[in-house]
C-alpha cells in the first residue's frame, strides 16, 4: 500500500514537472514564432527607400516621415516626462516620509503604470486637442505636441517608479553626512542623491522610452498622422506604430509588406533599447512590471 | 553658537551667515513644493482621465440612461448606442486570456524557481520578459496575418467538430447531444474566418504571460529557503513543496499578479483591434466575431461626431473605471505581501 502511495506521488510530481517544462516551451515557442515572422516578413520588405521616401507615395514610398515623426514624438514625450517624473519620484523617496499622501501617490502611480493607454490618449484629446480649436477658428487641431504629451503620460509612471526605487537604495549615511555639514536639503537632493542614483534613473528613462516607442493607441487621436514629412510639433504628425496600424488594415499586399518592414524596424529598435537598459546598467536592478 | 565658535567672527560675517540660512530654508521650502506639485500630477492624470471621459460621455449616459449598459444596439446610422457587445467582448477576451495564461505562467514561474538548473534560469527569464517588450501593434499584426489563419485552419475546425451543433464534418458529437447549451458557445456564422473572440483572447494570453509569470516568479522567490528545505527534509517531492508550501505562502500576491494581467488584458487595444472582427451583433459564441471597448474606440473615434463620440467616451469611462478597480485589487494584494516581508 505504501508503495502505491509512493508511486502516485512520484507520478504526480513527474506530471507537474512535465507540465512546467511544457509551459515554458510554449512561452518560448510564441516568442520565437512572433520574432521569426517579424524578421522574415520584415526583411522581405526592407529596401533603402524605406528610409528615404515618405508615405505619400504609398507602394512606391517608404516610411521616412513616420520614423522622423516617431523620433520627434518620443523625444517630446521623454523631455516632458523626465523632469516631472524625476521630481515626483524624488518627492516620494525623500519628502513624503511623514505624510499619508506619499504612499497614496506611490500606490496610484503603480496603477497609472498599467492604465489603458487608449483612455490616456482620450484624456489628452480632451485637454489639449479640443481646447486648441478656440485658437484656430474652430478646426480640430491634432498636433505632434498633443502626441508628445500623451506619450509623456505613459512614460511618467515608469520614471517616477524607478527614481523612487533608486533613491531609496541610496544609503542613509550619505544623507546624514551631507546634512551634518550644513548642506541644505535641496542641494543634498540635487547634487548628492540624484547624482548617486543617476545610472538607475537613466535606466528608468530608457525603459520608458522603449515603452512609448511602441505605443499606438494614444497617438491615434492626438498626433493623428500625416503622409508628409513634418518637423513642426504643432502640425499633425505621423509615427511608425500609427503608420503600421494603417498599413496593416490596408487591403493591398504591397502596403502590408511595408507594414511588416516598419514592424521589423520598430521591434528591433524597442528590443535593442530594453536590452541596453537592462544589461548596460544591470548593476542597478529594478522591477518594472 | 556662531559667536562662541571663533573670536574672529565679525558682525558682518554673522549677518551674512544668517541671511544664507534664511535663503537656504526658503529654497528648501520652494524646492519641496515644486517636487510635491510634480508628484500631484500623477494624481491629476488619473483623476483627469476619469473626469474628462465622464464629462464628454455624459451626453450618452443622459440619452440612454441605464439602458446604455444593457442594450446590444450599436448603430451609428440611427444614432443608437449600447455598451453590451463591446463590454461582453472585453470581458470575454480577457477571461479567455486569463484561463490560458494563468496555468502557463504558473508553469513558467515553477520552472524558473524550482526545476531549471541555475545556469538556465537567467536566460529563460530574460527571453520570457522579451515577450513583454514586443510592442502591442506587432502582436496585432502577427495575430491578423499569421495567427488568425492558423486558428481558422487548425483550432477552429477541431473545436467546431467537438462542440458545435453544426460541425464542418457533419457528425454532431455525443457531448453536444447530451450537454444542453454547450453548442451556443461554439457556433460560428463563418467557419473559415479566423478572427473572433477566441483568437483575440489567445493573442492577449501570449501578451500577458510575461507579466503574470514575472510577478509569480518574484513572489515565489520570497519564500524562505528554510521553509522549503524543511519540507524537502521531511521527504516532500518538488511538486508537494510548491503546492503545499510555496503556493499557500504566496497566495495573495499570486492572485495580485493574476489581477495585474487581467488589468492589462482589459485595456489592451492594438493586439485585439485586428483579430476581433469589429462586429456589433450580440452572440454567446467565442468563435464568433465581436468587438471590445478599446478596439471600438480605436476604430470609430476618428470619424465619430456628436452622440457617437459621446458614446465612445462613455465606453472609455466604463473601461477606465473597471481597469482601475481591477488594478486597485491587484496592487492591494501585492502590497500585503510586501508588508509581510517587512521590506
Amino acid at each position: 500500500m505504501s508503495t502505491s502511495l509512493y508511486t502516485t506521488r512520484r507520478v504526480k510530481n513527474i506530471l507537474a514537472m512535465a507540465f512546467s517544462i511544457l509551459a515554458t516551451a510554449i512561452g518560448l515557442f510564441f516568442l520565437v514564432w512572433i520574432l521569426w515572422e517579424t524578421l522574415s516578413q520584415g526583411l522581405a520588405g526592407l529596401k533603402p527607400q524605406l528610409f528615404t521616401k515618405i508615405t505619400a507615395y504609398r507602394e512606391e514610398g517608404g516610411l521616412a516621415n513616420a520614423m522622423v515623426g516617431s523620433l520627434i514624438l518620443n523625444v517630446l514625450g521623454i523631455l516632458i516626462a523626465t523632469p516631472i517624473g524625476v521630481a515626483a519620484g524624488t518627492w516620494l523617496a525623500e519628502y513624503s516620509r511623514r505624510s499619508r499622501l506619499g504612499p497614496t501617490i506611490r500606490f496610484l502611480n503603480d496603477i497609472l503604470l498599467s492604465a489603458p493607454s487608449i483612455v490616456l490618449g482620450l484624456f489628452v484629446y480632451t485637454i489639449v486637442v479640443l481646447p486648441s480649436k478656440y485658437l484656430t477658428n474652430g478646426d480640430v487641431t491634432f498636433s505632434g505636441l498633443a502626441g508628445g504629451i500623451a506619450l509623456a503620460l505613459i512614460a511618467l509612471p515608469v520614471i517616477v517608479r524607478t527614481t523612487d526605487e533608486m533613491l531609496r537604495l541610496v544609503p542613509g549615511t550619505l544623507r546624514e553626512a551631507a546634512l551634518s555639514l550644513g548642506v541644505p536639503q535641496w542641494k543634498l537632493t540635487m547634487q548628492i542623491l540624484v547624482r548617486s542614483a543617476r545610472s538607475g534613473i537613466v535606466t528608468g528613462v530608457l525603459l520608458a522610452l522603449a515603452r512609448i516607442s511602441g505605443e499606438t493607441a494614444p497617438l491615434l487621436f492626438t498626433a493623428f498622422g500625416n503622409n508628409f514629412m513634418t518637423f513642426n510639433p504643432l502640425d499633425k504628425m505621423p509615427s511608425l506604430p500609427q503608420i503600421i496600424y494603417e498599413y496593416t488594415k490596408d487591403p493591398s499586399p504591397d502596403i502590408n509588406t511595408l507594414a511588416w518592414a516598419g514592424a521589423f524596424v520598430l521591434t528591433m529598435f524597442v528590443l535593442a533599447l530594453s536590452l541596453i537598459a537592462r544589461f548596460a546598467f544591470s548593476r542597478s536592478k529594478v522591477s518594472h512590471d | 553658537m556662531h559667536a562662541t565658535a571663533s573670536n574672529a567672527a565679525t558682525g558682518a560675517d554673522r549677518a551674512d551667515e544668517s541671511a544664507r540660512t534664511a535663503k537656504d530654508s526658503r529654497n528648501d521650502l520652494l524646492f519641496g513644493w515644486a517636487l510635491k506639485a510634480c508628484a500631484l500630477l500623477v494624481l491629476l492624470a488619473l483623476v483627469g482621465a476619469a473626469a474628462s471621459t465622464l464629462w464628454l460621455g455624459m451626453d450618452a449616459f443622459h440619452t440612454f440612461g441605464w439602458g446604455f449598459l444593457t442594450s446590444a444596439a450599436w448603430d451609428p446610422s440611427n444614432d443608437q448606442y449600447g455598451a453590451l457587445v463591446p463590454v461582453m467582448g472585453t470581458i470575454g477576451t480577457a477571461l479567455i486570456a486569463l484561463v490560458v495564461a494563468v496555468p502557463i505562467s504558473f508553469g513558467i514561474a515553477l520552472f524558473l524557481t524550482e526545476i531549471a538548473p541555475q545556469w538556465l534560469r537567467g536566460p529563460v527569464a530574460s527571453a520570457i520578459e522579451l515577450l513583454a517588450g514586443i510592442p502591442s501593434i506587432i502582436y496585432g499584426m502577427w495575430g491578423l496575418f499569421i495567427f488568425a489563419p492558423f486558428v481558422a485552419a487548425h483550432i477552429k475546425p477541431w473545436l467546431m467538430n467537438q462542440f458545435s451543433a453544426d460541425p464542418p464534418d457533419g457528425k454532431v458529437s455525443w457531448l453536444v447531444q447530451h450537454v444542453p447549451g454547450l453548442a451556443r458557445f461554439f457556433s460560428s456564422e463563418y467557419p473559415f474566418f479566423g478572427a473572433g473572440v477566441l483568437t483575440a483572447g489567445l493573442v492577449l494570453a501570449v501578451m500577458i504571460i510575461p507579466f503574470i509569470s514575472s510577478v509569480m516568479r518574484e513572489v515565489f522567490q520570497t519564500v524562505p529557503t528554510r521553509l522549503k528545505e524543511s519540507a524537502y527534509a521531511l521527504g516532500s517531492s518538488t511538486w508537494e513543496v510548491v503546492w503545499d508550501i510555496v503556493v499557500p505562502y504566496t497566495r495573495t500576491a499570486v492572485i495580485g499578479g493574476v489581477f495585474l494581467g487581467l488589468g492589462r488584458a482589459l485595456g489592451e487595444t492594438m493586439a485585439v483591434a485586428f483579430v476581433l472582427g469589429n462586429t456589433f451583433k450580440f452572440s454567446w459564441s467565442m468563435l464568433e466575431t465581436g468587438s471590445s471597448i478599446a478596439s471600438t474606440i480605436a476604430n470609430q473615434f476618428g470619424e465619430a461626431q456628436g452622440l457617437q463620440r459621446s458614446a465612445l467616451m462613455a465606453l472609455a469611462f466604463l473601461l477606465f473605471v473597471v481597469t482601475f478597480i481591477v488594478l486597485l485589487i491587484a496592487r492591494l494584494m501585492l502590497r500585503r505581501l510586501a508588508t509581510k516581508e517587512g521590506r
